[in-house]
């Protein structure tokens, strides 16, 4: 009977603990709600726009995606490693040198971290640039008309994951190795890698006007991963940090091989100084074989260009150019603050923080108090660098962003949450739960001595419950904070497509006001474009066949073509007549074993069709352009091979 | 054992008040754990999803299990639920009832203690680990890395590995990783 009592009132209490934590939970939500409505906070007004452009990573998808903050909407999908039906990207004959590797046609990418251009170490808006992991790569997107206009291949790399990270002034975008590869590549055994394989660091130059990329030189660092980077800024400008894991050097087995190291290290290397070197012929040109991929916004075409040879450097070359700073427990983020001061390793393995002073960097080269080194690179002394670590704020850290009023935010993997810490004090501010396992976060401005604050987005590993249910397979979750206070405040829950590996963000007026409208009819210089009715024609070179064809609305011209013949490759070459903002047209073909073509104002892009059957075929236009689009279409006569039907084209009159 | 549970019960409803408290107390009180009282109140994460197609998580297994209902109560007041259900790979060692019964009188009672969450997750902590091996697999390493940032030694006794002096009894594959059954309650080592 006693016992039974006392089970009752235990119950009863656990009952009137949570209803009364319930009520508390309404009053809370209530005052919250009135004190700041978190809806009014994201809600852009239709026709108004968002603050911040956001360019988050497709991942796997090899693109990357344009949304606006706060709102969450997404307004493009830029195509970059990977062939993109939806404009012809990578199908088209102009843009299929844009995937040209020395490995051949590559149609799929892994895209990774993105980063704007920076001018005095503020974002610029100029370009974006990102990196391919798996055939390493870096694209760059020129911010005006949000298109891919460069690529380059980035030889001796493997796994292109410490990149693509810009210095203060552009000077360099940087692409670190995260797999170490024989230099050269070589047929050799996979277990005599501990000493014999290399890690190259990619300084690639970005030419102050055009942006054009070259590779400037490559430091050959001993044969360890390579994960992520950031350039120093301010007073560390000339410095950039790379972390890396599997000091081991282990070929296998990494999750055991990899972890046996108390700490690895982060390599800081002074790249003003082996620049120097550089520029004073120092340096190994080695044979090297990579594509570079220039799009020309005039020709509206891609050339690919493939190169010989790569400038290399051994760090024993340049004394006091590299050293390692210990760093523990396989460290993954690489982050640098606004003032260049502090270098955050985030040791995924470790429950603590690790902040390197770059002062202390300094003062320990100085006093050249090293701790031994490796391959003839100087360790320095893990307490003689450490500014200070947060303790235990969290379980599995990967990556820090700053607001630039003397805060960090970590993400924090298997925890899943956002913690705001104190730089310089190392203590922690706040916590804010993720849903669910969150990889990177950004805060506008992020990678530049001039953070935007203001937002914080987290991007998530894992979605589960967060929306409607779409089958096993799901878009990953973001969460957008208000970090404007001294809490962190979740504001909106959206979508992502592909895996988010970064995003880099910033205040939309330079982009918006620079945003380019149409391309200039006049300054077409496409060898194939028709710049008016009156130029267009159908040529045929022996069984090639160039269709000179134009587009305006609500017509092709010509729209009756006959005199083809199997065997025969038909070029298509459309140019868009149109000088109206936002009107494409799109071009398709029965059997078009390619993708359609979306065709912007003033462009001209070509679709090659091989046609495997006799008969009339029709073509139309892809895209809704105007109230007679539904008319907007032409037949292509198919006839034998040995036929004898005369080649003729024709647009408004009958075929004679 | 009963007493055991009906100490669990009162701490539960002390955990639950001390939550409320917490709520009730200005929102920007600086307590780092309102968020996270708050999150294991409303039962949200992904703890919390139904989910009855996927292999069960590490935590899910041990919820099940009725040799761990005080190590499932423990990781509750330490509110690391949503921590093991993550995508890790998590490698759980789960002492038994009769692990942490053997701890000298009033150990467990006293971790339970709200004051005392953080020891008792610095504890729980040191029983996971970021990985997902085989008993067998395990006596590959010297020692293992745990999630409070200390090292447990591995020691190969008869054939068998020994976790912290700790036998494996029994081993469970999770959706998330793996369950160790040991028979003692690991204490992380104090410096």
């Amino acid at each position: 009977m006693k016992k039974r009592l006392t089970s009752t009132i235990a119950i009863a209490m656990i009952f009137a603990a949570f209803t009364s934590c319930n009520n508390s939970g309404k009053t809370n939500g209530q005052s919250g709600a009135l004190s700041s409505n978190v809806a009014e906070k994201v809600y852009v007004a239709p026709g108004e726009y968002d603050e911040f452009y956001a360019f988050i990573s497709g991942g796997y998808s090899g693109n990357l995606t344009v949304y606006g903050l706060p709102s969450g909407r997404m307004f493009k999908e830029i195509p970059v490693f990977s062939q993109f039906p939806t404009s012809g990207y990578g199908y088209s004959e102009e843009t299929k040198p844009m995937l040209n590797t020395s490995h051949g046609f590559i149609p799929w990418g892994d895209s990774h971290h993105p980063d704007i251009s920076q001018t005095a170490g503020e974002i610029d808006g100029r370009f974006i640039f990102i990196n391919e992991n798996n055939t390493p790569r870096i694209a760059k997107i020129d911010l005006k008309t949000f298109e891919t206009t460069e690529i380059i291949e980035v030889p001796n790399s493997a796994g292109n994951h410490s990149s693509s990270f810009v210095t203060e002034n552009t000077e360099y975008v940087v692409a670190g190795t995260r797999f170490s590869v024989p230099i050269p590549q070589r047929d050799m055994p996979i277990k005599e890698y501990k000493g014999n394989f290399q890690g190259a660091l990619s300084f690639i130059s970005v030419a102050p006007e055009t942006g054009n990329m070259d590779i400037k030189f490559q430091v050959l660092m001993p044969g360890f991963n390579y994960d992520l980077s950031h350039p120093g800024r301010g007073k560390s400008h000339g410095w950039f940090f790379f972390t890396t894991y599997n000091t081991e050097e282990a070929s296998t087995l990494l999750e055991v091989n990899a972890s046996q190291n108390d700490k690895d290290f982060i390599a800081a290397v002074n790249w003003k100084k082996i620049e120097e070197y550089v520029n004073n012929g120092g340096g190994t040109m080695m044979p090297a074989d990579y594509a570079h991929n220039v799009y020309d916004e005039h020709t509206h075409t891609a050339t690919s260009t493939m190169k010989k040879e790569v400038r290399v450097v051994n760090p024993s070359e340049v004394p006091g150019a590299v050293y390692f700073l210990p760093t523990p427990k396989s460290p993954h983020g690489c982050d640098v603050d606004p003032s260049g001061e502090y270098i955050v390793g985030n040791g995924k393995l470790s429950a603590n923080l690790t902040v390197h002073s770059f002062t202390k960097m300094l003062a320990a080269i100085e006093g050249e108090k090293f701790d031994g080194e490796a391959y003839g690179i100087p360790i320095l002394k893990f307490e003689d660098v450490l500014a200070g670590s947060v303790e235990q704020p969290g379980l599995g850290p990967l990556h820090t962003e700053f607001d630039g009023k003397g805060n960090a935010y970590t993400t924090f993997f298997i925890s899943s949450e956002v913690v705001k810490w104190k730089l310089g004090t190392w203590e922690v501010i706040d916590r804010k739960p993720t849903y669910y396992s969150v990889g990177h976060l950004t805060i506008p401005g992020g990678n530049s001595g001039k953070p935007q604050g203001k937002y914080m987005f987290a991007m998530n590993k894992i979605t589960k419950d967060r929306y409607l249910p779409t089958g096993p397979e799901m878009e990953h979750s973001a969460q957008l904070y208000d970090i404007s206070g001294d809490k962190m405040e979740l504001l909106l829950d959206f979508p992502t497509h592909g895996e988010p590996h970064y995003a880099a963000a910033m205040r939309a007026d330079l982009i918006k006001e620079r945003s380019q409208k149409i391309y200039d009819l006049e300054d077409n210089k496409h060898p194939y474009a028709a710049k008016s009715d009156d130029d267009t024609k159908v040529v045929r070179k022996g069984n090639e066949v160039h269709i000179y064809m134009t587009t305006i609305r609500s017509h092709f011209s010509p729209d009756n073509i006959e005199g083809i013949k199997l065997g025969d490759k038909v070029y298509f070459h459309v140019t868009n007549l149109e000088q109206d903002f936002d009107v494409p047209h799109g071009f398709a073909v029965l059997g078009q074993n390619t993708s359609e073509l979306l065709i912007m104002p003033g462009q001209t892009k070509t679709s090659v069709w091989e046609p495997t059957k006799v008969g009339v075929w029709p073509f139309y236009c892809t895209d809704f352009c105007s109230a007679l689009h539904q008319e907007m279409q032409g037949y292509i006569r198919v006839s034998a091979a040995n036929a004898n039907t005369p080649l003729i084209w024709s647009m408004g009159e009958d075929i004679e | 054992m009963k007493t055991l549970k009906q100490i669990f019960i009162c701490v539960f409803c002390l955990l639950a008040f001390a939550a409320c408290k917490n709520e009730t107390q200005d929102a920007s009180t600086n307590s780092l754990f309102t968020e996270a009282e708050t999150t294991a109140n409303k039962k949200t994460g992904q703890a919390f999803i139904t989910d009855d197609e996927s292999t069960p998580t590490v935590l899910s297994i041990a919820i099940g299990s009725p040799d761990h209902t005080t190590l499932v109560a423990a990781v509750q007041a330490a509110s690391l639920e949503n921590a093991l259900v993550n995508a890790g790979p998590l490698m759980v060692f789960a002492p038994t009832n009769d692990a942490f019964a053997a701890l000298p009188e009033g150990t467990v009672e006293n971790l339970l203690k709200p004051e005392n969450k953080d020891a008792l997750a610095n504890i729980l902590k040191y029983h996971v680990t970021p990985g997902n091996y085989s008993k067998d697999f395990l006596k590959k390493f010297k020692k293992l890395g745990q999630a409070n940032n200390q090292y447990v030694k591995i020691d190969v006794v008869d054939g068998e590995p020994m976790i912290g002096g700790a036998k494996i009894l029994g081993s469970v594959k999770a959706g998330n990783g793996i369950v160790h059954v040991i028979d003692k309650v690991l204490l992380p080592p104090t410096e």
